[in-house]
C-alpha cells in the first residue's frame, strides 16, 4: 500500500540538543499556519521556477512603476491565541438585548446540530459554489431542499437558491416585473407598508433605470398605470392583508405582482400564491440564520413557471448523469451574467449558498408540524402581549397580525423605548407616537412580561390560553412541505448522519486544493471562523442602537483603516454583499459624483472584452452603455484602442472598469496610462479587485490611478466562499467619492443604499480581520509574494507538456496562470470538461474552465497550498496530459478512455469492467489517494437534458427508488 | 434565399418571408435547449430582438432582419427546440412575416457571400 501522506509532510529536520535556544516561532501564524510552503520548500520551488530568492521572482513578476512605495505596518501579528483574546475583548463591547425591532429581522434558534454540523463545519463553508455538479451533489441536495422550502411555502412553482439579502430581492423582483410584464407603463407600485430599506433600495435601483416608484396605500393604486407592484406581508407595521384583489386588477393591466412575505407566517397565512402573486421574496433568516447585526442571510424568490427563465440568481435542477441516474446540478447557466454580459437578467453572482443550506435544514429539522408549531406560538404569545396592553388601554395596531403590533403611545413614546432598554429590551420607534413590537421564536414569557412593565403594567404572563387574530379568509388552506424530506426522522442521531452524508458528497478545501483561477480559495483558518459564532457578534439585530455596537463599530473602523493601508484609498463602504454588488455601488457613488459636479449626462463605460461579465452588467444597472476594447494579442489591453475609444466619447466617459492585474493573470504595466487616458477625458476609473490577492502589500489600487475598486473579502480576505455565499464585496473610494457611497437610513449619507443592512453582512467581518491582525503588515505581503510562487511553480512544472497563455514580459504571471486545452479537441477529440471532469478521478476539483478565453484551464493555487499539494496537482494535469497522447497517438480508442468516461464511481468500478484501460488507471490515476480516495458519487452530468427538462424542485420519492435500482 | 451576418436566413415564400437560422449558427451554439418565440401579429422593426434562443454553451437574441408583422410562428420549436440542431435551414425555421420594406432585404447576402462570410 502506498502511503496515504503527502511526501513533503514527512520531511523531518536534524533534531537540536533540547536546551540550546531556537529560532523558530511556534505561534508565527502567517509563516506557520497561513501559508502553506515551509521556507525549505520555497527554496526548492524558487529552484524550479529559476528565481535566486522569493524577491528576486517578485521583482521578475510586479513591474518596478506599479509597486507600494511604503511597506504595510500593522503593528506586531497577533498569535491566534492572542488574536482570540483581542476579538473576545471587542466582542463584550457589544450589548446583547432582546430585540423586538423586527423589521425582517427576527430572533430564532439555531439548532445546534444545525449550528455544529453545518455553520461550524469547514465540509460547507469551505465548499465553491457548485458549477461542477458531480463534486456538489451534497449542498445541491440542500440547495434543491431550500427551493422546494420557498416553492412550498409561497405556493409558486418555482423558486431559486437564495439572493443576498430582502431588499435586494425586492429590487431584483422589480426589473424581473418590468422584464417579464406586458404592460409598457413605466412605473412600480410599492406598498407604504413595506419595510423602509425595501422601499430606499428599490428606490436607488429604480432611479437609473428610470422607472417611477410610487410608494402608496394599496387600496388607491392605480394598476393600469403601473408594470408591476410590491407588496409586503405582514407588512412592516404588522398588518395581515388578502391582495387578492389587488393583485387580480394588477393582471388586468397586464401587470406584475409581487410580494415579500415572511415565510414562517405563511405555515399559517394564505400564501402568495393562492393570491395570485407572479414573485414572491423575502428572507429566510428566521429559519434558524443568526441575526449578525444584519446578515449575511439567506434571500429567496419564487416565480411562476413560465417566469423561470427570467428569474434572477441561481437555480438547481435536476438532471440524469451519463448512466441515467438522477442528480442535481445548476440549471440555466446560461441566462446568467457570466455569458449574457450586459444583457444578463441582473448582475447577481454570488448567493448566500451556506445560509440558504442552513435554512433548508432548519425546515428538515423542524418538518411542517413543528414549522407550523412554532409558528403558532408565536402569534400566541403576540395576542397575549396585545391583550395586556389593551386591559390598561393603549390602542394595539392592527386588528389582524401575525407576530407584529403597533401600540400608539402619543408624547410617551421616548419614555417607553426607554424603560423598555432598562428591560433590556429594543423597541422600534415608529413615528413620533407610537412604538412597534415584533415577536419571534426566542420570546419567553419573561420577555412579554418585562414589554409590558415598560408600558406600565406589573402582571405575570401565564394566561396560555389559545387565542388568535387572523382572520377566517387569511387562513392557509393548503399543505406544504410533503416531500419525505422533511417527514424523515428528526432524532439528532438521523440528521447528523443525514448532514455527514451530503458533506461526503462534495469535494472541499478540507480535503483538496481548489485551484479555481480568480476565485482565490485560500484558508479559512479556524480562529478566523471562531468568533462568527459568539452571541455578542451573531445576536444583534441591525437597527440597534449604536451604543449597543460598540464593538462592531471598533472593527469596522480598524479593518476600514487597514483596507484604505491596503488599497491607497480614503475611505470603505462595508455595505456591498458581493462582488457584484460592489461594482453596482462603485458606479452608482461615480454616477454621483458626476451628477454633482453637473456632468450628469455622462454614461459612456469602456470594459476590456476579457473583463468578468459582472462588469457589464453593472454598468448595465446604472443606465450606462458599455463600449467594449478589445484585447492585444498577449491579452494586455489594446492600448491604441482604449484611447482611440475614450477620445471619441471624451464627452460623455462616465468611466472605465478595469481589472488588475488581468483576467488573464498578468500585471499589465500600461495600468497607469489606463488610468491617465480615462482621466483625461473626464471619466473615473473603477479597477476590480477580483484580483487584489496577487497585490496586497506589494501594489495599491489607489496609487495606480484608481478611483474605486471592490474588494472580495471572500476571496483575498479569508471569508470562506460556503458553497456559494456569502460574501462580501466593500468597496474602497478615493476623498472626491466618500460624500457619494452608498447611504443608509440608520446611517445617514445622502445617495441611497443598495442593501438591507447599513454594514452588509457584518457577522463576517471578524473573519478578515482576525486575517489582517494574525498576518500583520509584513504577514499579508509575503501571503502575495507566495500566492505568485506558487502559481509560477505550476506554470513552470506545466511548461512544456501545456502551454501557459499569457505572461508578463519577463515571461512571468501573476497569481494565476491560464493553460491552453484547445489543441486536444482537434488531436485527440478531448475538451476542457473531459479534462475537469478527468481531475475529479485525481481528488482535484477543476480549476477554472473556459474563462476568461474558452477552451482553458485557469489555475489559481494561492498561498495555502503547500508543495506536496501543487505536486499532487501537477501529477495529476501531466498524467491527463499523457493519456490525451495515447489518444493522439492511437493507443486508446478516442471515445472509450479514461478522458471521456470521467468521473468514475464506485459503481463502474465494480461492475463489469469493458473497457480498453484497466480499473487500476481508471479509478486510481496519479493524484489520487489510495485510502483516502475521493469517489464522485455521480457519473457525468448531462447538461443538455437539464436545461430541456426543468424540474427545481425535489423530485417525488419513488424517483429516488428508480434511481437506486 | 438571403443570409444577414447575425447568422439568419430569409426565404420568401409569396408575400410573407420566412426566418431561421443557419446550420453554421446553429453548429456554433451547440445542443439548443429554448426557445421563445414572437406573437403573432406583432409588429417588428428591423434590429428588434424578437426570438431568444438558448444552447448550453450560450442564450443569444435573434434580431428581426426586416420591418414588417409576425404572421406565424413554428410552435414546434418550443416543445423540441433540438430540431434546431437537426435541420436549422429546413424544419427548423422560426416564423414567417409580411415585411413591410422589401428594399431592407438589399442589405443581406446571397448563399456565396454568406459562405464566403463564414470563412
Amino acid at each position: 500500500m502506498k502511503p496515504n501522506v503527502p511526501a513533503g509532510a514527512l520531511a523531518m529536520r536534524e533534531h537540536d540538543m533540547p536546551f540550546k535556544p531556537t529560532e523558530y516561532l511556534p505561534y508565527d501564524f502567517a509563516n506557520r499556519r497561513h501559508i502553506g510552503p515551509s521556507a525549505t520548500e520555497m527554496e526548492g520551488m524558487l529552484d524550479v521556477v529559476g528565481a535566486d530568492s522569493l524577491d528576486a521572482l517578485i521583482d521578475d513578476t510586479l513591474p518596478v512603476a506599479i509597486r507600494q512605495k511604503e511597506p504595510l505596518d500593522f503593528g506586531k501579528a497577533k498569535s491566534e491565541r492572542e488574536l482570540l483574546h483581542h476579538m473576545r475583548v471587542t466582542a463584550q463591547k457589544n450589548k446583547v438585548l432582546t430585540s423586538l425591532i423586527g423589521q425582517g429581522y427576527h430572533g430564532t434558534v439555531t439548532p445546534p446540530a444545525i449550528q455544529r454540523n453545518i455553520f461550524e463545519n469547514p465540509a460547507w463553508y469551505t465548499a465553491y459554489t457548485p458549477y461542477q455538479p458531480e463534486i456538489s451533489q451534497g449542498r445541491l441536495e440542500a440547495l434543491l431542499n431550500f427551493q422546494t422550502m420557498v416553492s412550498d411555502l409561497t405556493g409558486l412553482e418555482i423558486a431559486n437558491a437564495s439572493l443576498l439579502d430582502e431588499a435586494t430581492a425586492c429590487a431584483e423582483a422589480m426589473t424581473m416585473a418590468q422584464r417579464v410584464a406586458k404592460s409598457k407603463a413605466k412605473a412600480f407600485f410599492v406598498d407604504r407598508d413595506c419595510h423602509p430599506q425595501n422601499i430606499a433600495v428599490i428606490q436607488t435601483r429604480a432611479a437609473p433605470l428610470g422607472i417611477e416608484v410610487i410608494v402608496g396605500n394599496p387600496d388607491k393604486m392605480k394598476a393600469d398605470e403601473v408594470f408591476g407592484a410590491l407588496f409586503q406581508y405582514p407588512g412592516t407595521y404588522g398588518h395581515v392583508r388578502d391582495f387578492t384583489d389587488h393583485i387580480a386588477a394588477l393582471h388586468e393591466s397586464k401587470a406584475i405582482a409581487v410580494v415579500s412575505a415572511d415565510p414562517l407566517s405563511l405555515t399559517l397565512l394564505k400564501e402568495p400564491g393562492a393570491m395570485g402573486a407572479d414573485i414572491a421574496v423575502g428572507t429566510t433568516q428566521r429559519f434558524g440564520v443568526p441575526l449578525g447585526y444584519g446578515g449575511p442571510h439567506a434571500a429567496y424568490m419564487a416565480t411562476k413557471a413560465n417566469y423561470a427563465r427570467s428569474m434572477p440568481g441561481r437555480l438547481v435542477g435536476v438532471s440524469i448523469d451519463s448512466h441515467g441516474n438522477r442528480v442535481y446540478r445548476l440549471s440555466l447557466q446560461t441566462r446568467e451574467q457570466h455569458i449574457r454580459r450586459e444583457k444578463a437578467t441582473s448582475n447577481v453572482c454570488t448567493a448566500q449558498a451556506l445560509l440558504a443550506v442552513m435554512a433548508s435544514m432548519y425546515a428538515v429539522f423542524h418538518g411542517p408540524a413543528g414549522l407550523k408549531a412554532i409558528a403558532q406560538r408565536i402569534h400566541r404569545k403576540t395576542v397575549r402581549l396585545a391583550k395586556g396592553l389593551e386591559s390598561i388601554g393603549f390602542k394595539v395596531d392592527p386588528k389582524s397580525f401575525f407576530d407584529t403590533i403597533t401600540v400608539d403611545v402619543g408624547p410617551l413614546q421616548a419614555a417607553v423605548m426607554k424603560s423598555a432598554v432598562d428591560e433590556k429590551i429594543n423597541l422600534r420607534k415608529v413615528g413620533e407616537t407610537r412604538v412597534g413590537i415584533t415577536l419571534d421564536e426566542c420570546t419567553r414569557p419573561e420577555n412579554i412580561e418585562a414589554v409590558w412593565r415598560a408600558f406600565g403594567l406589573v402582571q405575570a404572563d401565564d394566561d396560555f390560553k389559545p387565542e388568535y387574530r387572523v382572520p377566517e379568509n387569511l387562513h392557509r388552506k393548503t399543505e406544504y412541505l410533503i416531500h419525505p424530506i422533511f417527514h424523515m426522522n428528526r432524532a439528532e442521531t438521523e440528521m447528523m448522519r443525514y448532514m455527514r452524508r451530503l458533506a461526503d458528497r462534495d469535494l472541499a478545501l478540507d480535503r483538496a486544493m481548489i485551484p479555481l483561477g480568480s476565485c482565490t480559495m485560500k484558508l479559512n483558518s479556524a480562529a478566523e471562523m471562531i468568533p462568527v459564532s459568539w452571541r455578542e457578534f451573531s445576536r444583534l439585530h441591525p437597527f440597534v442602537p449604536d451604543n449597543q455596537a460598540v464593538g462592531y463599530h471598533e472593527l469596522i473602523g480598524d479593518l476600514s483603516d487597514k483596507l484604505c493601508d491596503i488599497t491607497g484609498y480614503a475611505a470603505i463602504s462595508m455595505q456591498p454583499n458581493s462582488g457584484a454588488q460592489g461594482e453596482y455601488a462603485g458606479l452608482l457613488t461615480i454616477s454621483a459624483y458626476h451628477r454633482s459636479n453637473d456632468q450628469g449626462h455622462r454614461n459612456i463605460c469602456l470594459i476590456p472584452t476579457s473583463a468578468h461579465g459582472t462588469n457589464p452588467a453593472s454598468a448595465q444597472m446604472v443606465g450606462w452603455k458599455v463600449v467594449p476594447v478589445k484585447s492585444a494579442e498577449n491579452g494586455d489591453i489594446d492600448l491604441d484602442d482604449f484611447r482611440a475609444k475614450a477620445e471619441q466619447h471624451s464627452e460623455n466617459l462616465a468611466g472605465s472598469m478595469v481589472t488588475y492585474p488581468s483576467t488573464h493573470g498578468v500585471f499589465e504595466e500600461t495600468i497607469i496610462d489606463v488610468c491617465n487616458i480615462v482621466h483625461d477625458h473626464g471619466g473615473q476609473v473603477y479597477i476590480d479587485g477580483a484580483n487584489m490577492n496577487a497585490m496586497v502589500g506589494l501594489s495599491r489600487p489607489g496609487d495606480l490611478g484608481g478611483d474605486v475598486s471592490h474588494l472580495n473579502l471572500h476571496k483575498t480576505f479569508c471569508i470562506p466562499h460556503g458553497g456559494g455565499g456569502p460574501g462580501m464585496g466593500p468597496i474602497g473610494v478615493k476623498a472626491h467619492l466618500v460624500p457619494h457611497l452608498p447611504g443608509h437610513a440608520m446611517t445617514g449619507g445622502t445617495e441611497g443604499p443598495v442593501s438591507s443592512a447599513p454594514f452588509g453582512s457584518p457577522s463576517l467581518l471578524p473573519i478578515s480581520w482576525a486575517y489582517c491582525l494574525m498576518m500583520g503588515g509584513e504577514g499579508l505581503a509575503q501571503a502575495t509574494r507566495v500566492a505568485i510562487l506558487n502559481a509560477n511553480y505550476i506554470a513552470k512544472r506545466l511548461e512544456g507538456s501545456f502551454d501557459v497563455l499569457y505572461r508578463g514580459k519577463t515571461g512571468r504571471v501573476a497569481h494565476e496562470c491560464i493553460i491552453d486545452t484547445r489543441p486536444y479537441a482537434d488531436s485527440a477529440g478531448v475538451t476542457v470538461d473531459d479534462i475537469a471532469k478527468r481531475l475529479i478521478d485525481c481528488g482535484f476539483h477543476a480549476p477554472t474552465m473556459s474563462w476568461p478565453v474558452a477552451g482553458t484551464l485557469m489555475i489559481e493555487p494561492t498561498e495555502s497550498e503547500n508543495r506536496a499539494e501543487l505536486d499532487r496537482f501537477c501529477d495529476a494535469m501531466l498524467a491527463i496530459r499523457a493519456e490525451i497522447a495515447d489518444i493522439e497517438e492511437g493507443r486508446i480508442d478516442k471515445d472509450n478512455n479514461p478522458l471521456k468516461n470521467a468521473p468514475h464511481t464506485v459503481e463502474d468500478l465494480v461492475s463489469d469492467w469493458d473497457r480498453p484501460y484497466s480499473r487500476e488507471q481508471g479509478c486510481f490515476p496519479p493524484g489520487a489517494f489510495r485510502v483516502d480516495k475521493y469517489w464522485p458519487p455521480v457519473n457525468r452530468v448531462d447538461n443538455v437534458y437539464g436545461d430541456r427538462n426543468l424540474v427545481c424542485t425535489c423530485p417525488p420519492m419513488e424517483d429516488y427508488a428508480e434511481a437506486a435500482e | 434565399m438571403k443570409f444577414t451576418e447575425e447568422h439568419e436566413w430569409l426565404r420568401p415564400e409569396g408575400d410573407t418571408m420566412i426566418v431561421g437560422i443557419t446550420e453554421h449558427a446553429a453548429e456554433q451554439l451547440g445542443d439548443v435547449v429554448f426557445i421563445e418565440l414572437p406573437e403573432v401579429g406583432q409588429a417588428i422593426t428591423k434590429d428588434d430582438e424578437v426570438v431568444v434562443i438558448e444552447s448550453v454553451k450560450a442564450a443569444s437574441d435573434i434580431l428581426a432582419p426586416l420591418d414588417g408583422v409576425i404572421t406565424e410562428v413554428n410552435e414546434a420549436l418550443t416543445d423540441t427546440p433540438s430540431k434546431v440542431n437537426e435541420d436549422a435551414e429546413g424544419e427548423a425555421w422560426f416564423f414567417k412575416m409580411t415585411p413591410s420594406d422589401t428594399s431592407q432585404l438589399d442589405d443581406y447576402m446571397d448563399e456565396a457571400g454568406y459562405k464566403a462570410f463564414i470563412g
